[in-house]
């Protein structure tokens, strides 16, 4: 598997965090996380200016092989959205660090457990036992 | 292969084109309105009547089905259905009878019913059953409808939340969504039972209930259910049970015995109707005592007066807190006949061979492939009725993953297991024999699956152009989901 991006934070539900120079903070799904799920066909998006909670369901991506929960890592007023996925939903599976973000937040209070590269990587190591 | 032969019966149509012989006599004198009769003719193919065979006689010699090959379809009971139940259940007093007839001149019919009824509270231990749930999903529907229906009438109006174990059938929380309730979900431990501590965070004054299937998806019994029996009814919450593994404790552990107090069964599936295609099911609900005012209506009653027995309807007359009607009679007739049959003709020790048999065979078949080198997901733990493979390494190592050996399986003639269910385990796929297969058939498949992991290892065959022998190769899912277009139109 790839060598995971050093810049971004991880959760153990298999999702990415980039800060942004704006102090927003961009998310999506791992590589790991589109691998399991397979090809995408359809992801369900919030709507701009909903708030969330810190691991509460903010998304939903759907593959060939099953529907999945995107939670929020992160408390939070979403910013945007990737409108691009509407039409392109194997954005996520061709870039999952890029082009196949999810949701864009401003962070409010609440952070749920967020990991270093190493930890995630940590992580992954044990799923392949 | 001739491409006329597998055109569509609708674009074989030819207009005047009849099938003489099989046309329905035409009544002397229609007594329907003018205004109601139509002017155009129906948009229906013209065919001759040996068109007619050859099309669909061709059309079941390319489907996979359980009359033409082993079909080990997880947690969808794809056993065999005795013909005698069919041709029982079509006997012309049935096939005729006007639902919308008097109870009186449909006395042999309700008699069947109401002895179905019977028989399934013995062989759930449940107090009362209804069988007007049209299909598993509105016997789940019903279900949870009841337990809300019940909680209401205590007046106990904040129990909104149903637990739902990560490995249940997606179709609980659908349910339970579906009824307005929310959904929590449990973690299951390593060994495949609900983990007891997360079940005693979760419950409170908000839980409605628990939905549980036992034994669960996993193909493995839920160890603690006592516990979690316990732990949910202290916190006042109602227990579910999923019936879709039925047949793997029939006549040996009852829901009603384990403290359930709702359970539906797929009668389609465990007793003995065709099913796979979507065609017409039955979700019966067996319910506990605290469910009984709450039964969906009509169920069927015996009367005996001046020792004459008379079966009856109940409706909302006698059950006047009925959570009401689900379908517009009693079900769909045709699959509770047959499920009566089946029941008369396995009989009581008929039930118990059926458990046994198919848990002996998915054990069988579980050691067998544990032996040639497969990985069991729960190894620890015996099979019931089903157990689980993961081909996680192969797909590592071998770029075999689970969909490839599925579809490689097509190309010796076995039908898939079911693939990518449950989502707990990487690369898995479910297999369930059930007790109306031989040995040799198990013996063949269990080579079969030796033989495309010994290609994969030694010739370094991918199969991810398999299967290679079927009418159809493998399809676009990601198009097939995104464009979905199943409409003819001449």
């Amino acid at each position: 598997m790839s060598e995971l991006p050093g810049d971004l934070q991880y959760t153990s539900d298999h999702e990415w965090l980039r800060r942004e120079d704006d102090g927003n903070v961009t998310i999506g799904i791992t590589d790991h996380a589109q691998s399991a799920l397979g090809d995408l066909v359809y992801v369900e998006l919030p709507e701009v200016g909903q708030e969330v909670e810190s691991g509460g369901d903010m998304a939903v991506v759907e593959s060939v092989k099953a529907a999945s929960d995107v939670y929020a890592p992160i408390s939070g007023t979403v910013v945007a959205v990737n409108e691009g996925l509407a039409d392109d939903p194997e954005a996520i599976n061709n870039e999952p660090y890029g082009d196949g973000w999810i949701v864009r937040l401003q962070p409010g209070d609440a952070e749920g457990d967020l990991l270093s590269p190493d930890a995630y990587q940590s992580l992954l190591d044990e799923l392949d036992d | 292969m001739d491409s006329y032969l597998d055109k569509l019966i609708f674009e074989k149509s030819r207009q005047g084109r009849r099938a003489f012989a099989q046309a329905p006599e035409a009544p002397a004198e229609l007594d329907i309105p003018d205004a109601f009769l139509r002017s155009d003719r129906p948009g229906l193919p013209e065919a001759s009547e040996l068109q007619v065979v050859r099309h669909f006689t061709r059309l079941s010699q390319k489907n996979f089905s359980i009359d033409t090959q082993f079909y080990p379809l997880g947690s969808c009971t794809m056993k065999y259905n005795p013909r005698v139940c069919n041709s029982l259940a079509l006997l012309p007093g049935f096939a005729g009878r006007h639902p919308l007839g008097p109870a009186s001149h449909g006395q042999g019919f309700l008699s069947c019913m109401y002895e179905l009824q019977e028989m399934l509270k013995a062989v759930t231990g449940m107090q009362g059953v209804s069988l007007t749930p049209m299909a598993g999903a509105q016997g789940e529907l019903t279900g949870v409808a009841m337990i809300q229906a019940y909680h209401e009438a205590r007046g106990d109006l904040d129990r909104n939340e149903i637990l739902v174990p990560d490995a249940a059938h997606g179709t609980n929380p659908a349910t339970a969504t579906m009824c307005g309730c929310v959904v929590r979900e449990l973690p299951t431990g390593p060994d495949g039972d609900i983990e007891m501590e997360a079940l005693k965070a979760a419950v409170g004054p908000k839980t409605a209930g628990i939905m549980l299937t036992n034994p669960s998806t996993l193909g493995v019994f839920e160890r603690d259910i006592v516990e979690v029996d316990k732990i949910v009814r202290d916190a006042g919450g109602l227990l579910y049970y999923d019936g879709a593994n039925l047949n793997a404790i029939l006549g040996k552990v009852r829901p009603g015995d384990m403290g359930f107090d709702v359970i539906h069964m797929n009668l389609h599936k465990t007793f003995s109707t065709p099913h796979g295609g979507g065609g017409p099911g039955s979700g019966a609900v067996g319910v506990g005592e605290r469910l009984l005012p709450f039964m969906p209506v009509p169920v069927v009653s015996k009367q005996e007066v001046d020792g004459d027995v008379f079966y009856d309807w109940l409706t909302e007359a006698d059950l006047p807190q009925t959570i009401g009607r689900l379908s517009g009679f009693m079900g769909n007739a045709g699959v509770l006949l047959r499920a009566y049959v089946y029941m008369r003709l396995v009989g009581r020790d008929g039930m118990r061979r059926i458990a046994e048999y198919a848990t002996l065979n998915a054990n069988y078949l579980q050691a067998r492939l544990r032996d040639a080198g497969f990985e069991l997901a729960y190894p620890g733990r015996r099979a019931s009725h089903e157990f689980i493979i993961t081909l996680r390494h192969e797909a590592n190592e071998l770029h075999l993953t689970a969909m490839d050996l599925a579809k490689a399986l097509l190309d010796y003639n076995f039908h898939a297991p079911t693939t990518y269910f449950p989502l707990l385990v990487p690369e898995c796929l479910l297999i369930e024999p059930t007790e109306t297969e031989s040995k040799e058939t198990l013996d063949n498949f269990v080579n079969a699956m030796i033989d495309i992991a010994r290609r994969a290892r030694e010739d370094g065959e991918t199969f991810k152009e398999a299967p290679y022998n079927t009418p159809v190769r493998r399809l676009d899912d990601v198009k097939a989901a995104r464009q979905l277009d199943v409409r003819f139109e001449p």
